[in-house]
């Protein structure tokens, strides 16, 4: 963050009262900490008896149960939304009105509609006429409808953010529509859109946590239960602390790949990004070729635009 | 229609209990969101490490387990009972500020260098070049997108609903006790279309303010 232009380098006089800040926010935050540990001695989280629980390997492999429930929740509910992204924003990009008009309100309905309330309408809902349905698939199918919608948005966005020529060489090469959204369209909108696609996948992880409230048995839930065992002096706080901090974990492990991504995408449009003014492209790029082949039955090659044309050289 | 028209001061409750989480929230997220934004672009190392803590650990904590913490740990912590209501809002202005500061730093990020280049020149401090030149200017492409964060919060009150809050999410349990299950189907429909409607009206207010405010540069 080094060279902000919001700032100039501080001089001595900055650079004193940025040391004062500086420590004025390490103290609050220390004071912050040290109130949240004061509290937790205080109303005896760190005895032996509220931690004793997890010295268990049952209680431990209850938790990996927990662990794997939201993970495969989350594996079945992201490759579900992928697909369904997929087939929204392609009907949505449609040139047929009775195709693109419906799927445009369905997306922006899926969209609208709480996931909590999405997963109790499945799982509370529909048994009054007669589906019944695991709280698994309740949970699985409302993150899907809800995560595709987004993402059938962020690709749409991707493929409309394209060069207009994109989809008209495509066209002029004889590709029919499938083969230019398949071939050329949609490789080129996945592959900016990628940051997007996994940090919304982070949210669908996050968003597997709901799934606690109509009792899905997942790490939340794990959590809750081992809190309230009574005989342990329910260790709330404890299982808590445990369990968000593989939440956590997880989340970030995602994210940091989004963040990876990212970087890599923006490298990649900064090594792209070359300009022609200052950049001469080198002698003999494949327009000028092309331009030279017209120049052999006549034509004077200038017709192309682009760059202006490089001095003819001799001996073709 | 039977199931809102008979328990009327139910859902007004209902209505009212997500209003306050509504606003109460958004009111917290955007102090505390102003604050970590300022924080994540100051000058101050320290400070931005701080933001950036903060705006990475709570925005991959999911809303579920911020609330379980606020509901179930704090009261433990200061061993006293607290209003559920209090608490449930509490834990989605914390979570929404991250996504208000973030808003906050990339519409920072919208103004050209020039600006606060061109501020620093004619010797405004941080900030001067802040609340004079740099603010003014982002706050116009903040917007939409921080109605987006706006809407998301809308549909993140009904979270509250798993932690004991009568709200729009927790109409179901009240409305459909099991002698009444079958209503349970005709009130999580007019949940969703109570909810469609406002999220589509918050929607069509960013496109009008949007096209309101769209900067030419």
């Amino acid at each position: 963050m080094s060279g902000s232009v919001l700032y100039d380098v501080p001089g001595p006089r900055a650079q004193a009262r940025n040391r004062l800040l500086g420590v004025i926010t390490i103290l609050i935050v220390i004071a912050f900490f040290g109130w949240v540990v004061w509290r937790f001695y205080d109303t005896g989280q760190f005895t032996a008896q509220k931690w004793q629980l997890f010295g268990y390997s049952t209680v431990w492999r209850r938790i990996l149960d927990g662990v794997i429930a939201t993970l495969s929740a989350f594996v079945v509910a992201a490759a579900g939304s992928l697909v369904l992204g997929f087939v929204l924003a392609i009907g949505r990009l449609s040139e047929h009105a009775w195709v693109r008009v419906p799927i445009g309100w369905i997306t922006e309905i899926l969209r609208a509609i709480p996931v909590l309330v999405f997963m109790m309408l499945l799982y509370y809902g529909l048994p009054v006429v007669g589906v019944k349905m695991e709280p698994y698939w309740a949970v699985v199918i409302a993150l899907v409808a809800y995560n595709g919608s987004v993402l059938a948005e962020v690709i749409r966005a991707g493929v409309e953010s394209l060069p207009r020529g994109q989809s008209e060489a495509g066209y002029a090469i004889g590709l029919r529509k499938s083969g230019v959204m398949r071939l050329i369209l949609l490789p080129q909108a996945i592959r900016s859109m990628m940051p997007v696609i996994v940090s919304q996948l982070v949210v669908t992880l996050k968003d597997t946590a709901l799934g606690f409230i109509i009792t899905y048995q997942e790490l939340l839930y794990v959590i809750k239960f081992l809190g309230s065992s009574a005989t342990y002096g329910s260790p709330l706080i404890p299982a808590a602390l445990i369990g968000g901090s593989i939440y956590v974990a997880m989340c970030l492990a995602l994210s940091y790949l989004a963040y990876r991504l990212e970087q890599r995408t923006k490298r990649r449009q900064q090594a792209n990004a070359v300009d022609p003014m200052h950049h001469p492209v080198a002698a003999t790029t494949d327009t000028e070729l092309i331009g030279l082949q017209h120049m052999t039955d006549g034509s004077t090659g200038n017709e192309g635009g682009g760059f202006p044309r490089l001095p003819r050289r001799d001996g073709h | 229609m039977g199931v809102i028209t008979d328990n009327l001061d139910l859902w007004g409750e209902a209505i009212g209990g997500t209003l306050v989480l509504f606003f109460g929230g958004g009111l917290i997220a955007l102090v505390l969101g102003l604050i970590v934004g300022g924080m994540r672009v100051s000058p101050i190392p320290i400070a931005r490490a701080v933001g950036t803590v903060y705006v990475n650990w709570i925005r991959n904590t999911p809303l579920t387990l911020v609330m379980f913490f606020f509901a179930f740990c704090l009261p433990i912590m200061l061993a006293e009972r607290m209003s559920a209501i209090l608490l449930a809002t509490v834990a989605l202005g914390v979570y929404t500020a991250t996504y208000v500061a973030e808003t906050i730093r990339s519409g920072i990020n919208t103004v050209p260098v020039g600006q606060a280049e061109a501020a620093r020149a004619i010797g405004l401090t941080f900030g001067q070049v802040m609340t004079l030149v740099v603010l003014p200017q982002a706050s116009r492409s903040v917007i939409p997108p921080m109605m987006s964060v706006f809407i998301a919060l809308l549909k993140n009150t009904t979270v509250a609903a798993g932690f004991s809050v009568l709200n729009l999410g927790s109409v179901r349990s009240w409305l459909a006790e099991p002698p009444r299950s079958e209503n349970q189907l005709v009130v999580l429909l007019w949940v969703m279309v109570i909810f469609v409607v406002l999220v589509l009206l918050l929607a069509w207010l960013q496109r009008v303010m949007e096209q309101k405010w769209r900067i030419a540069r």
